[in-house]
């Protein structure tokens, strides 16, 4: 965590003066039991009403003052921790958008999301914590002890009784009851995930009648929840009583012991009832110290995790020099492309050389597993080649600034994703100058139109986030229009048509034929209806090309080719 | 709880204080520390619709645990008389020793201090604490079972709804919307059971006993003390509404701020491909500067309440201890009262705050148990009638019983289950106003295949809905055998259907048990059996644990395809007399696809099957295509005669032909594209 307080730098004075402040508060809220002890021993005792008075003056100051301190304290530590947590969110977002899908493979988008949010906000809270109690805590204990050894050294001897024990006391709770929560949690994920199931797979529950069985099975995860709950409860609710017990029999032992001082004359009465006080703030100060501890380890798990992601260096970057192919029409070329994800055992795809002109249709099929949604991964430069090279216009991608490159292509992913925001930024999410006209020309070869104009507000209707307001086709379909309406020189669709029913998909592909012009497009499929009628088709087989050539040539010299035709129609069609 | 400065000795009998922040998040600790308040101050406010009517519905499930709450009432309250006279008789031992102490001070002979007297007020004092803290602990003990176990009567009572109502309700709701009722509400409820509740008691008690006791020993200084409670309230529920204000304001610019980073990344790639990382970023920034300006005011006010109230309190420490002191010297009060009345004034504030904050937490519970009743009120599925039943694969009918015997019904034996089904004259809409099936009549024979076609979203299920009776169907009927599946328990009809859907379901288990579902305590033996006839015992074998392998939450340890093999097995085990299948298969390579078919072949060998329908084989041969659009069945008969009437489905087939060059080889390939499109329905 301490690597993380580097984000605290814009904030050195705030967090000084907090320091500072905290400190004075600490001695004034010591001084108001010294001040005390004045008004019985001198005020009282001697019946001095003037020195009560202006004792309770100078108190009432201390009071003041104390307050004073707290409050700025709050102010300055409210703006530096949330201060830091902005800065801090900000320094991972940037780094994570800079990551390559490598990197997202790696951790996983689902973490990536709880170290930008939740755990900062833990860092943050905690900082507070340490900021207002780190400093306090151990003052006034040490500043307490110290006052009430110099008020009475003999009668400290019960403090040096009482800490230890309340320390033993609170450990052996803790440590029963801080393992616990964990346990806890688990028990409620339980609950979470008996009953998501149930939701997910309610009509399987309910056509094979399990209903019974599925609620037995949540009885059993709700009463071990419910257990748990009970232990850590009842443990942690010692807490409490005991700490309370303590503290007076504390005060018990120290007016007996302290009275017996008094009598032989060591002590004075103003100095037992101030002695009392420094006890109850010593206690309490470790009190606030052991939940930090607590507190701690917790936010601790979670710089560990932001260090993690902070730490993880993107494994794509711009070339020093980027050289820029210059506005040529899109052709690519893979010569002899090998790649292997991170940690696998084989290449998810080798040796793979094709070239793809501008104007041409090229598709890539294959089944899963054959790397052909990783060859559409290569392309856009989502990861590096192991061997070989891939080559747009001429220039290898890595040659080239990411933004050049990407610029060229129009993507369309297999998970059609949409933002927050109307029809219209979603498809301006591709080109975000495009005027109306573009808009509405990429939506109209999308075969988007059609359901665009059926809704209340036309391109002004809102995406929800996920975009669950629209159907998987809609979805598709936006997505295209989205590649579109960038005009690009390269169309990429990575198995993009699988959601569109025929009559769109055959409808979208001829319009497409008229909209990309000389661009080039490459198709990943499945389905040989889809790759029918491109200019050429690279079939793939375990990462390897297993034939290139039009439908009709292949269906002659590829055996994979045919038996993928073969899978998706049934014999009767291949006899005819 | 205040640990402030002088707080002495005696600190108020609020045995939750830190607990509370144990269970509720960071902070809690006593005292000064920020975040003190728990989550008290930290949650935006919700108002119940209706507080008193809730509430009464609330008490009602505490109602099996009077007695124990009786017992928390009573421990409560003598926990806190126990100790909050305290401070009284500690004031009395001081004053002893202060009386001796000044008896020598001014020379009067044989003067000492009475420790015999001190000693036995000690020991009745710490034997009070003793008590104090027994009792304190003793209402958490039963406190934390009441809570638990009436949150578990809860979590119980809606899953046993959920169980019950109809698949309309799931299907206009999110899944996160339920489980957050389950959760997030019950849990709010448990906290605040556990907490709040006896804290508002024990604070209510201290606040009034303390003001009490100070009476008994001095009016006078009590009315100076107490000059502070009022500063203290106004302070406490300033800061407290003031602050939830904020917390809520933080809370939303939090939600935009961790929907964007959400969004952007799940949607990393497509932000990557097309260059929008700036945008993102300054999107980022914009909602990032905004969430620190409403959170750091709403840190900076739920701060304040500490500083504020310990300077309250400490004022009236001074006032007290100052006019206290003069009034020692004037001989109207001892010094033990001044002790005994400092420790007082310092248990208000504490108690005050809490019981400003609680008033919200527990609105904030009784909304929670709102939206939980809200759940638990809805309306359930249409009760069973339940006149047939099937056993061992034969209709029985049940008679009310002509002999006088134990049992008021028979069971008449009747013919075996063939699985003939038939739609007569069906009505059927999800909205009233939007009818989609209007006077259906289909007729299925035994063991007759039935294809489903129709372009994406054209409502598939909705015909499997109606089958299963997941949904009520309007008017007409539905017959299985001639038996209106009304007439029949839910439970009996769906063991007629086995279903393999594309969205295939596995839970968080064996593969044993996840074939092994439909139909409990079946043999190994039979458990492989139909594994191999779904070809996937191969597979099985192959993983490290075999039939052992526990599948993990999303069951992504296994591929999609193997996934459908499973629920496959799942279905052939099951053994039912008719068959819902849906044949997609889109995201599974070629091989497994094979073994797919090849397995729901053997699986429809002899059964009444409907399919949604994918292969072209499968449309042609079977003995009735039921083509649907819109949601609506809008065409239906066999492969010829559809072609014949030259309607949609002669439209759909034809569509090939538009736009797309083929092989002359192979006319017929695009239609298995063609009809391929039907989306799984889900």
């Amino acid at each position: 965590m301490i690597r993380l307080f580097k984000f605290l730098k814009p904030f050195a004075i705030a967090v000084t003066a907090i320091f500072i402040l905290v400190f004075l508060q600490a001695l004034a809220d010591l001084l108001l039991p010294t001040l005390m002890k004045d008004i019985v021993d001198t005020g009282v005792v001697k019946g001095d009403t003037d020195y009560i008075m202006r004792i309770g003056g100078v108190m009432l100051l201390v009071a003041g003052a104390s307050g004073v301190s707290s409050i700025i304290a709050a102010f300055l530590s409210a703006q530096a921790a949330t201060g830091f947590g902005r800065d801090l969110r900000r320094r991972v977002f940037s780094q994570v958008t800079g990551f390559s899908l490598n990197e997202f493979d790696k951790l996983g988008t689902a973490t990536l999301i709880t170290r930008t949010t939740n755990d900062i906000t833990q860092v943050q809270q905690v900082l507070i914590l340490i900021m207002r109690m780190m400093i306090y805590a151990p003052l006034v204990s040490i500043g307490g002890i110290i006052l009430a050894v110099s008020l009475d050294a003999t009668l400290s001897l019960v403090l040096v009784v009482v800490i230890p024990i309340l320390a033993v006391s609170i450990f052996l709770i803790a440590s029963r009851g801080v393992p616990l929560f964990k346990v806890l949690q688990k028990r409620l994920d339980r609950v979470n995930l008996v009953l998501r199931e149930n939701l997910t797979g309610i009509r399987v529950i309910r056509a094979f009648n399990r209903t019974d069985y599925e609620m037995k099975r949540f009885g059993a995860a709700n009463s071990d929840l419910t257990e748990t709950s009970i232990k850590v409860n009842r443990i942690m609710g010692l807490l409490m009583p005991v700490m309370l017990l303590i503290m007076n029999f504390t005060a018990i032992a120290i007016i007996w012991f302290g009275g017996q001082r008094i009598n032989a004359g060591e002590m004075q009465v103003g100095s037992l009832i101030a002695f009392l006080q420094y006890a109850t703030q010593i206690l309490f100060a470790l009190l606030m110290l052991s939940f930090l501890f607590v507190m701690v380890p917790r936010a601790q798990a979670s710089a560990v995790r932001i260090n993690e992601a902070l730490d993880m260096v993107p494994e794509i970057n711009d070339p020093a020099q980027p050289h820029n192919p210059g506005d040529k029409h899109g052709t690519v070329e893979f010569r002899d492309v090998t790649f292997s994800y991170p940690g696998a055992e084989q290449p998810a795809i080798s040796n793979i050389s094709f070239v793809a002109n501008p104007g041409e249709v090229v598709a890539i099929i294959g089944g899963t597993g054959s790397g052909k949604s990783t060859l559409a991964n290569l392309l856009p430069r989502f990861y590096d080649v192991d061997s070989g090279g891939i080559l747009v216009d001429g220039v290898d991608v890595r040659e080239m600034s990411q933004e050049t490159l990407r610029a060229k292509i129009g993507f369309v992913p297999q998970q059609a994703v949409l933002f927050t925001g109307t029809i219209a930024e979603n498809i301006r999410f591709g080109k975000g100058d495009a005027s109306h006209e573009e808009v509405e020309r990429a939506a109209t070869t999308a075969q988007a139109m059609e359901f665009i104009s059926t809704m209340k507000d036309g391109f002004d209707s809102v995406i929800s986030q996920g975009g669950t307001n629209v159907s998987g086709g809609q979805k598709q379909r936006l997505s295209i229009a989205r590649a579109l309406v960038r005009k690009p020189q390269i169309y990429l669709f990575d198995d993009s048509f699988s959601a569109l029913d025929f009559k769109t998909d055959a409808k979208l592909r001829m319009a497409l034929k008229r909209e990309i012009g000389d661009a080039m497009m490459l198709i990943v499929a499945q389905r040989v209806s889809t790759v029918l009628d491109a200019d050429k088709i690279i079939v793939l087989d375990e990462g390897r090309i297993a034939g290139i050539g039009n439908h009709r040539q292949l269906m002659e010299t590829s055996e994979v080719y045919r038996e993928i035709v073969a899978s998706q129609l049934s014999e009767e069609e291949l006899a005819a | 709880m205040s640990v402030t400065p002088n707080g002495r000795t005696t600190k108020g009998p609020e045995p939750a204080g830190p607990q509370a922040g144990q269970m509720r998040g960071p902070g809690g600790g006593p005292g000064r520390g920020p975040g003190s308040m728990g989550g008290m101050l930290t949650m935006p406010v919700q108002k119940p619709k209706d507080f008193k009517g809730t509430g009464r519905r609330l008490l009602g499930y505490l109602r099996p645990y009077r007695l124990q709450l009786i017992l928390v009432l009573l421990a409560a309250v003598l926990s806190t008389l126990f100790s909050i006279v305290g401070p009284k008789i500690m004031g009395q031992a001081t004053t002893k020793l202060f009386e001796g102490l000044m008896a020598r001070f001014r020379g009067v002979p044989g003067a000492a201090i009475d420790f015999g007297y001190i000693g036995q007020i000690l020991t009745v004092l710490a034997g009070l604490y003793i008590i104090s803290s027994l009792f304190s602990y003793l209402q958490q003990y039963l406190m934390a079972g009441v809570a638990q176990w009436t949150v578990y009567d809860m979590r119980r009572d809606v899953d046993d709804k959920l169980s019950r109502l109809p698949l309309k309700f799931f299907d206009a709701r999110t899944h996160g919307e339920i489980l957050s009722r389950v959760t997030n509400d019950v849990d709010n409820i448990s906290s605040t059971l556990q907490q709040s509740a006896t804290q508002l008691i024990t604070s209510l008690l201290t606040i009034i006993g303390a003001i009490v006791m100070m009476f008994t020993i001095s009016f006078w200084l009590t009315l100076i003390a107490l000059v502070t409670v009022p500063l203290s309230m106004f302070i406490a529920g300033f800061v407290a509404s003031k602050s939830q204000k904020l917390f809520a304001k933080q809370q939303k610019s939090l939600g935009e701020l961790n929907g964007h980073i959400e969004e952007m990344y799940t949607g990393h790639k497509i932000v990557k491909v097309f260059g929008r990382e700036e945008d993102s970023t300054q999107k980022f920034d914009t909602i990032n500067a905004r969430l620190y300006d409403a959170g750091w005011r709403a840190q900076f006010i739920s701060g304040l309440i500490m500083p504020l109230l310990s300077f309250v309190s400490n004022v009236g420490y001074v006032f007290v201890a100052v006019i206290g002191g003069i009034m020692v010297t004037q001989r109207a009060i001892t010094i033990g009262d001044v002790q005994a009345f400092i420790q007082y004034s310092r248990q208000f504030s504490w108690p005050i705050t809490q019981v400003a904050s609680i008033a919200n937490v527990i609105q904030l519970a009784v909304a929670s148990a709102e939206r939980v009743f809200e759940l638990l009120d809805e309306q359930e599925e249409l009760p069973e009638a339940g006149r047939w039943t099937i056993d061992d694969g034969r209709w029985l009918e049940i008679v009310p019983s002509q002999a006088q015997g134990p049992s008021p019904i028979v069971h008449r034996p009747s013919s075996a289950l063939q699985g003939e089904v038939r739609f007569e004259h069906v009505d059927f809409s999800y909205k009233p106003e939007e009818p989609l099936i209007e006077d259906m009549d289909i007729a299925v024979m035994p063991g007759q295949t039935i294809a489903i076609v129709g372009p994406t979203g054209a409502g598939k299920t909705t015909l499997v809905n109606l089958l299963m009776r997941f949904y009520e169907i309007g008017s007409g009927k539905i017959t299985v055998d001639g038996v209106d599946v009304r007439d029949m328990k839910r439970g009996d009809l769906r063991s007629i259907f086995g279903m393999v859907l594309q969205d295939t379901w596995l839970f968080n288990g064996t593969i044993r048990d996840n074939i092994a579902y439909g139909r409990p305590g079946v043999s190994m033996e039979e458990i492989v059996e139909a594994a191999k006839t779904a070809h996937a015992d191969h597979f099985i074998r192959t993983l490290p644990d075999g039939y052992e392998t526990v599948l993990n939450e999303e069951a992504s340890n296994i591929s999609q395809g193997q996934k459908q093999l499973l629920a496959i097995a799942r279905a052939i085990l099951a053994d039912p007399a008719i068959l819902i299948l849906d044949e997609a298969t889109s995201s599974v390579d070629t091989r497994t696809e094979v073994l797919i078919q090849k397995a729901m072949d053997a699986l429809m060998a002899g059964r009444t099957s409907f399919v949604i329908a994918h292969r072209l084989s499968t449309i042609r041969d079977a003995d009735l295509i039921l083509v649907m659009n819109h949601g609506r069945i809008i065409e239906q008969g066999t492969h010829k005669e559809l072609l014949a009437m030259g309607g949609f489905y002669a439209d759909l087939y034809n569509s090939q032909f538009t736009g797309v060059k083929l092989t002359e080889s192979l006319p017929e390939l695009e239609t298995a594209g063609a009809v391929g499109m039907v989306e799984s329905a889900s």
